[in-house]
């Protein structure tokens, strides 16, 4: 299979690879895919207190494709409030990326790995708010 | 001497043409480039003594009885195809039943999907966790109308050498005709058709440093007479099994290919062993959590090799194949076959050996040949270590399970 030069790009260097404090209530944490699937994307996000997402982590099990697709996916959402960032939409990556169709499908986990991750931190600002009140 | 990249370890995929083959077959495109059907002139007469060498030293090389019982094809999926289409068309009114296994090539599995579809049934035999064959299981599933069995040689994508010579004494003895696709073992370990009892087997010219598009399908004239009904209409070519104007040079090819394989298999063998095992060593001595897949160690406690010396298959767990494809951009290599690596499926024969699916998408299988040097192997081992460190380093599977969590344990959203 013939990958796109961006493909590569990301692939041989990955922008924002890493951890975050999961537990860390300021940060959302998305994981998606199976591992018998052949992919599984950890996505993560750090929020400031005026939503804005300010710093991005991934580590992705999968192929070229996974990796490139939540790599560019860490460096979009980037100062973008979660707002924006729920915006992204996987057809936007694979367009990026110039994914062929069988490779399609990881541009989806990566746009479900950025909506797990926002949902995750709101839940997460959910049960602080309740644990104040 | 300088390394020369990129390195070639997908020898089960296919082997250059060794020089002294080529040499051989070069004159037979230009000056004789005779017809070997032409009874009428020089031309033609050169071109027969060219093929009548080629089968004779085909014939020598798997101990058949007569040259006459070897049929050249253009391949193995042909001579797959012929077999057992061929027999079954034949001995049809005798039997409608075929044992086969599980993890054969699609030439032998496609072709017994098409004889199910015209009402013959076909039992495909389990494996275990090696990819064996049980030769107990072929005996138990004989039946009184059973026709033919069709186990290969060994496999293309695990190594397994199967215990052919049981399975032959069991088919032997219960009147079934034995095929195999021999394809992958030819070269690579032990094959005779007398001692090991087949009836029928397929042979291909360019996995072993031979040319592509030539093949045979050996077809034993005693003891018993196997007879088949041709699967191409034309000339009569072959005696009739298959007719087409015979690929000369490639048959010629094939002829000094099998000669090399027959005075020199061994000493090859005893050494790809060793570079095979130092590929092994040096991956395995560098990383945790990599699986051998197939039979290890290669040889079992009473002396048997069960694995062919080429072969080496790893699962690299927590990191994905394709990904490790990409970052060993330099070695040549495959995950799962080069017939079915367009699908994003995991091989059905890691499937049918039991590995895990989480497992098998992390397979990557090593080919080393006759042609594999020790530095290409050194080089090979180093990438991949290195590959594998930075892909792990990347994977949130690897990071997870070393914090101790289960990853049986989590919800994963399939999709």
């Amino acid at each position: 299979m013939a990958y796109s030069d961006k493909v590569i790009d990301h692939y041989e260097n990955p922008r924002n690879v890493g951890t975050l404090d999961k537990n860390d209530d300021t940060v959302g944490t998305g994981l998606v895919g199976a591992p018998a699937c052949g992919d599984v994307m950890r996505l993560q996000i750090k929020v400031s207190d005026d939503g804005v997402i300010e710093d991005a982590k991934f580590k992705t099990f999968g192929c070229g494709s996974a990796i490139a697709s939540s790599s560019l996916a860490t460096e979009w959402i980037k100062g973008k409030t979660l707002e924006q960032a729920a915006e992204i939409k996987n057809e936007t990556i694979a367009k990026e990326l110039n994914l062929p169709p069988v490779k399609i499908h990881c541009s989806v986990l990566a746009e479900d790995a950025i909506k797990s991750a926002i949902d995750d931190f709101r839940k997460k600002q959910a049960v602080k708010r309740e644990a104040k009140a | 001497m300088a390394l020369k990249l990129p390195i070639y370890l997908d020898y089960h995929a296919t082997t250059p043409v060794d020089r002294r083959v080529l040499d051989e077959m070069l004159p037979y495109f230009t000056e004789d480039f005779g017809n070997a059907a032409s009874r009428t002139h020089a031309f033609g007469w050169k071109a027969d003594a060219a093929v009548n060498v080629a089968r004779e030293r085909v014939a020598s090389m798997i101990n058949a009885e007569k040259p006459e019982e070897i049929i050249f094809t253009s391949g193995a999926t042909e001579s797959d195809n012929l077999a057992l289409k061929g027999i079954a068309e034949f001995y049809g009114d005798k039997g409608k039943h075929i044992i086969t296994s599980r993890i054969e090539h699609k030439a032998i599995l496609d072709s017994g999907k098409r004889l199910e579809k015209q009402g013959f049934e076909v039992t495909y035999l389990d494996v275990d966790k090696y990819g064996m064959v049980d030769p107990e299981r072929v005996r138990a599933a004989i039946r009184p109308d059973t026709i033919l069995c069709s186990i290969m040689l060994a496999n293309n994508e695990v190594g397994t050498v199967q215990p052919i010579r049981e399975i032959g004494a069991v088919c032997r003895a219960n009147g079934v005709l034995f095929h195999t696709d021999a394809v992958q073992g030819i070269g690579r370990c032990e094959f005779d058709v007398q001692s090991m009892n087949v009836d029928l087997a397929s042979i291909t010219a360019h996995k072993m440093y031979g040319p592509k598009g030539v093949g045979a399908l050996y077809v034993r004239r005693s003891k018993p007479r196997v007879r088949l009904v041709s699967q191409m209409d034309g000339g009569g070519h072959e005696r009739g099994y298959r007719s087409g104007t015979l690929n000369v040079p490639g048959i010629v090819g094939f002829g000094k290919a099998a000669e090399l394989v027959t005075t020199e298999w061994r000493a090859e063998a005893a050494r790809v062993t060793t570079l095979r095992d130092r590929l092994h060593q040096k991956i395995t001595s560098e990383l945790d959590e990599v699986f051998v897949n197939g039979p290890w160690p290669a040889v079992d406690a009473s002396g048997v090799v069960r694995r062919l010396p080429n072969n080496l298959n790893i699962s690299f767990a927590y990191v994905e194949g394709e990904s490790i494809l990409m970052s060993l951009k330099n070695v040549s290599v495959s995950s799962g076959s080069a017939c079915t690596s367009a699908s994003l499926e995991p091989s059905y024969v890691l499937r049918a050996l039991g590995v895990e699916e989480e497992l098998a998408h992390t397979s990557i299988r090593f080919g080393l040949g006759r042609f594999t040097t020790e530095e290409e192997v050194d080089y090979a081992a180093k990438l991949t270590v290195d590959s594998i460190q930075r892909l792990r380093s990347m994977s949130p599977l690897y990071e997870m399970a070393k914090e101790g969590i289960d990853l049986k344990s989590i919800a994963w959203t399939a999709h």
